[in-house]
């Protein structure tokens, strides 16, 4: 029963956390209209969700959101120091980050995170999607940057989703 | 007190973004100077979002939340505009520092 009215319950909560927030409210009313919204919304879109998000270990992707946003100040701060102080020194490079995780969300989440944190953008996919591409703004040691990424976003999302 | 903690919230939200703008500004490549936006948008959007968050609550005495989505547009948006550009660029040769690190230069 419950199944077949959220079919995908993640986002149907997702988006009614986004309508309750854009309101800024928790009148009764909004509460009931988003809830109508995130039924419907995600039986409109169904042909946009081909598979199903499983999200296998929530608790762990609320740590990953903590470690990236943490990750961000610090690298944040690198970075101002590299613009600011080292500008003619700077080592930009391309970085061929090769991938262990197979889930297309996981792959645009992995993504996503590296263009986040500053210093690193994510540039391309290779065909076959076992490559990223990224361009970093200053690479002093290509494989501890490979490692730093791996083991700091990779292996978490690869728990979190596989 | 609060008063203190917001402009310094703001404060850094200002050096974070003028920081971003300055790298935006003087980097070598196109490819380098992608990085500036995105660091604006992270820490600089975010400390001023924060304070705009904290004054709205105590200032009405509601939990004022709705900042949050603000960054959560900007965390989904600006990553996928950078990839964007990065491939585009990527795809028409855009010029490279010339001491851009390649993975050929690796092997």
């Amino acid at each position: 029963m419950l199944k077949r009215w959220f079919p995908h319950p993640f986002l149907s909560l997702a988006l009614w956390i986004i309508w309750l927030l854009l309101n800024n409210t928790l009148a009764f009313g909004h509460v009931l209209l988003g809830a109508a919204l995130a039924m419907f919304i995600p039986w409109f879109t169904a042909s946009f969700w081909q598979e199903k998000v499983v999200i296998r270990r929530p608790w762990l992707l609320a740590k990953f959101v903590a470690v990236v946003i943490y990750e961000i100040m610090v690298a944040n701060v690198v970075v101002a120091k590299l613009i600011l102080t080292k500008q003619d020194k700077l080592q930009p490079g391309f970085i061929q980050l090769p991938l262990d995780l197979t889930s297309p969300i996981a792959i645009s989440l992995l993504a996503n995170t590296i263009s986040l944190t500053p210093g690193t953008v994510s540039c391309d996919l290779s065909e076959d999607q076992s490559y990223l591409l990224i361009h970093a703004l200053h690479v002093e040691d290509m494989t501890a940057t490979i490692n730093e990424i791996k083991n700091h976003f990779e292996k978490p999302l690869k728990e979190i989703f596989n | 007190m609060l008063d203190i903690v917001l402009s310094v919230l703001i404060v850094i939200g200002a050096f974070f973004t003028l920081v971003g703008s300055l790298g935006l500004f003087k980097l070598r490549d196109f490819y380098m100077r992608l990085h500036g936006p995105t660091k604006a948008s992270t820490l600089g959007v975010g400390a001023i979002l924060v304070a705009s968050a904290l004054h709205f609550s105590f200032k009405t005495g509601d939990l004022s939340l709705h900042e949050v989505l603000v960054t959560l547009f900007l965390f989904i948006t600006a990553p996928v505009s950078a990839h964007l550009m990065a491939k585009a660029a990527l795809h028409i040769r855009v010029r490279q520092d010339k001491r851009t690190l390649n993975r050929s230069d690796k092997d």
